[in-house]
């Protein structure tokens, strides 16, 4: 997940505030201050390297370039850059961190939910696959 | 703001003025490798089935959260060195000489609930945390271990020097280290007090050297403590509450 190309992401600019509840259903790059909590299930949050949130952050990817204070819960994966300073908890399914990111707080692994098929019980068990995390950081993958 | 900075200063007692300078400098991207029997020791815990609380508080380490959490473990990271350098901790004692306020401190870093961890990464941290904050750190540190649970701490000796490199540690396996040398960058994380910090300090200095007896005193609440001789001048330490 790269820093998106305009368009791509709605786009909160670098001199915006924004003090409340933030959710919607489409990818969201933030390069300003966002207070309260943001609420993206199933898209994708990028904080960008002038992006200063205070939330609690729920979204399927979390990259982050910029400083988050608050607990992330990133159903997909969370990405920390190397510029990026966490204060909170992050539970994820995979998360991959950059050399000189600073993190303070818990890192939780969680398995994938199990996902609804029909039948369940003529499904074999998923297979354990690592994926790569992006380029240039370290990877920190388990599913 | 100068005289601040001056006060700043004087808390780091090391010899070298120009960070980097020393014969024993190291790159800050190059890796060093070692093997450490005290990792050794606790990757036996490590390699339980159960998950494990552990708190990694030296510098943040990505290999370390790989490491932890490939195995199933819950991993808590705090870099207490960083931590320690805000200079709004500064404050002055009875006879007037600078000191950190560990009060201030603790209030703001190591709040966990009592027992919370199997172990503790502590790595070098002792030997460059200024000293007013030393033992109230190590107390605190064993309030949050569980009992039987254990923390791995790294001493230079003697024969280090004054000028040896703060190393951030990164587990690559069940008893080899890579050391990295850190470099201080506060310029993120404080707002308007990161650019002063950035400005006086970029790196760590060896505070004190600790001999046998000072990591016995130092470490007199636990239950046990094991050293581990190593050939590159760092004692490793095992401490079981």
């Amino acid at each position: 997940m790269d820093t998106p190309k305009t368009g791509e992401f709605a786009h909160i600019g670098k001199s915006v505030v924004i003090k409340g509840e933030l959710s919607g259903s489409e990818d969201l790059y933030v390069d300003g201050t966002v207070e309260g909590t943001i609420q993206l299930a199933g898209n994708n949050l990028v904080i960008g390297p002038n992006g200063h949130v205070h939330a609690d952050v729920n979204a399927k990817g979390v990259v982050i370039q910029g400083k988050l204070e608050g607990n992330i819960r990133a159903s997909d994966r969370a990405e920390l850059r190397k510029s990026a300073v966490i204060l909170g908890d992050i539970i994820t399914q995979r998360i991959a961190i950059e050399d000189g990111a600073y993190f303070k707080g818990k890192v939780e692994i969680q398995r994938e939910a199990a996902k609804p098929t029909s039948p369940p019980a003529n499904r074999p068990e998923p297979a354990v696959e690592a994926r790569s995390a992006a380029a240039g950081g370290t990877p920190v993958t388990k599913q | 703001m100068a005289s601040v900075t001056h006060s700043f200063m004087k808390l780091f007692r090391g010899s070298s003025t120009v960070p980097g300078q020393g014969a024993r400098s190291v790159s800050m991207t190059q890796r060093l490798t070692r093997r450490s029997s005290g990792l050794g020791a606790v990757s036996r815990t490590l390699q339980s089935e159960e998950p494990i609380c552990v708190l990694d508080i030296g510098s943040t380490s990505a290999a370390n959260i790989r490491y932890l959490t490939e195995r199933g473990h819950k991993i808590y990271s705090e870099d207490l060195l960083e931590a320690s350098t805000d200079p709004s901790l500064i404050t002055k004692d009875e006879q007037g000489q600078m000191i950190l306020d560990s009060r201030r401190f603790l209030a703001d870093n190591l709040v966990y609930p009592p027992a919370q961890f199997d172990i503790v990464l502590c790595w070098n941290l002792a030997d460059y945390m200024h000293e007013s904050l030393v033992k109230p750190v190590v107390a605190r540190l064993w309030s949050t271990i569980k009992p039987g649970g254990m923390m791995l701490a790294f001493f230079h000796t003697h024969e280090a020097g004054p000028d040896a490199p703060c190393y951030r540690y990164h587990i690559v396996d069940n008893d080899i280290l890579e050391m990295q040398h850190v470099q201080a960058r506060r310029d993120l994380r404080k707002g308007p007090t990161g650019a002063l910090h950035t400005s006086i300090e970029k790196s760590f200095r060896l505070q004190r050297v600790f001999n046998n007896r000072h990591v016995e005193n130092l470490f007199r609440d636990f239950g046990s403590i094991k050293f581990f001789l190593t050939r590159d001048n760092i004692r490793e330490v095992l401490v079981v509450r």
